[in-house]
């Protein structure tokens, strides 16, 4: 296995788009390093990113929070403007792993490594993030969602990586979250994860994004359950009509951290949830 | 197979050792360093036994590679010591009987150390969170936490001046 650490994104793209043989980036390397433990993957060359300046960037520019490939986890989580605009994005974040995890691990090592029950994914796809990615050709925009095309696959072709997370700024009178719910209460897999991101004007939602987590084969827009609560201020029956929809639009798998029904079943409770909570932070900022 | 060639600073010593590129950075600090207090209990970042302080973050050594280690700054267990003086974590993990058979003992130090050089204030809540990914089968986990809390107590102490 070849190992390569460029300084430079330019040395990054000739590096990896040169290399024709199979392939890995290497970022935060807490799923890579897992992988190539177990033999699921042999790459001939892994190319590690986190020597590259610009990869390490976290800030503003025109109107998006730019999150580099190479920010720690850590590193979100502890900036308190992102943190005070986009929380359920740092939830998401913040619930990957232990602290040894969280100095290594990037978000978008998570997006990447796109696992169906990944954390940090369901609330950028709320929060409609895109991303910057870099190949041969120059650079392209494509937002998260669509970036993702299932299980451990994304549609980026065989000289491309991403260099970025776009986060759009937040909108007034706007908040998101995300939950999860795991059998324990630290470092595990998500049964079920919710991100929501919503706004409100006089007291009632005007806008909302649901997106539900390892409960398909990728993140789940919960188109309809979102248009039901819209105008509303979450009463009690809109609350029960959202989430017997929200069972509805799940398409869990059984295993061994749970059934399809009891997924199904925590999927309508943590949407209710995190609506709740959204909305309560919404009306805070409001 | 080409071997590549790392400098890197170990417990204030800059080290120059040769890896295959497949080698984790628990390999190098135990079969090239010779540094055997770092342990591995799982390989796969579950346990935090291989737990050092890179570059002063506490990081799993099973899930960084040897070769990510250049031109770094890497703190393990046999640093923490100084001068034959045991520090105030050992000192207390002794007195409380923190533990048994010890094969978690060297990654929940080295944790515990870059906990209380963030905060020499956690509570027992925040104690337990930071230490989550450090495994323990035979203590029960209180007498570290004890000890960890005394350790924060004496080191506000002295630097209180008490
Ligand atoms: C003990 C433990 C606990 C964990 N707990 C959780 C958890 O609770 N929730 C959770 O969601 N995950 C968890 N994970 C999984 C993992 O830590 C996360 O997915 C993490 O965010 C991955 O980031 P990374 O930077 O380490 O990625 P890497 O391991 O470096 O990369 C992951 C994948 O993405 C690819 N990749 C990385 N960067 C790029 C890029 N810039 N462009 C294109 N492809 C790229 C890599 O080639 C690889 O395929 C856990 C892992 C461990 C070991
Ligand atoms: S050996 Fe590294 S976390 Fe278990
Ligand atoms: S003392 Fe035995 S595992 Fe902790």
């Amino acid at each position: 296995m070849k190992y390569e650490a460029p300084e430079t994104i330019d040395q990054a793209i000739d590096i990896y788009s040169k290399f024709n043989g199979s392939k890995k980036i290497l970022a935060g390397g807490t799923d890579v390093l897992v992988q190539l433990r177990t033999d699921i993957v042999r790459p001939e060359m892994v190319m590690n990113i986190k020597k590259i300046n610009s990869l390490h960037e976290f800030c503003i520019v025109d109107g998006y929070w730019k999150i580099g490939a190479a920010v720690s986890a850590s590193k979100i989580t502890k900036n308190t403007a992102f943190i005070s605009e986009w929380p359920g994005i740092a939830e998401g974040v913040g619930l990957i792993g232990s602290t040894q995890i969280q100095n290594r691990a990037t978000l978008v090592g998570n997006l990447s490594n796109a696992s169906p029950a990944a954390d940090g994914i369901p609330a950028l796809v709320a929060a409609n993030a895109k991303v910057e990615i870099v190949g041969q050709q120059g650079s392209r925009v494509k937002d998260v969602y669509s970036l993702i095309e299932g299980p451990g696959k994304l549609h980026l072709s065989k000289d491309e990586f991403i260099t970025h997370i776009l986060i759009p700024l937040q909108r007034d009178r706007s908040a998101d979250c995300y939950l999860r719910f795991i059998p324990r209460t630290e470092m595990d897999i998500a049964v079920v994860g919710c991100g929501v991101n919503l706004s409100v004007k006089n007291q009632s939602i005007s806008s909302a994004k649901i997106v539900l987590g390892a409960v398909g084969p990728k993140v789940i827009f919960a188109d309809e359950a979102a248009e039901l609560v819209l105008n509303s201020r979450l009463d009690k029956d809109v609350i029960l009509k959202l989430q017997r929809m929200c069972e509805e639009i799940a398409t869990p798998i059984s295993d061994k951290r749970g059934s399809i029904r009891f997924r199904r079943q925590v999927a309508g409770v943590l949407a209710k949830r995190a609506l709740q909570k959204a909305y309560a932070r919404a009306l805070e900022v409001s | 197979m080409k071997k590549v060639h790392v400098s890197t600073t170990i417990n204030g010593t800059l080290k120059e050792f040769l890896c295959d590129t497949r080698e984790t950075l628990l390999d190098a600090l135990r079969d090239h360093m010779l540094l055997t207090g770092t342990k591995e209990g799982c390989g796969t970042g579950d346990c935090g036994s291989c737990s050092v302080i890179f570059d002063g973050d506490v990081i799993c050594s099973c899930l960084t590679l040897a070769a990510e280690a250049e031109g770094r700054n890497i703190e393990t267990i046999e640093g923490m010591a100084e001068g034959g003086e045991l520090h105030v974590l050992q000192k207390k993990f002794l007195e409380h009987a923190a533990l048994q058979c010890g094969i978690c003992t060297p990654g929940i130090l080295m944790a515990s150390k870059a906990l209380l050089k963030k905060n020499n204030n956690p509570s027992e809540e925040e104690a337990r969170f930071w230490l989550a990914g450090n495994l323990c089968r035979c203590t029960g986990y209180d007498k570290i936490i004890n000890a960890v809390l005394d350790a924060a107590r004496e080191i506000r102490e002295e630097s209180d001046g008490v």
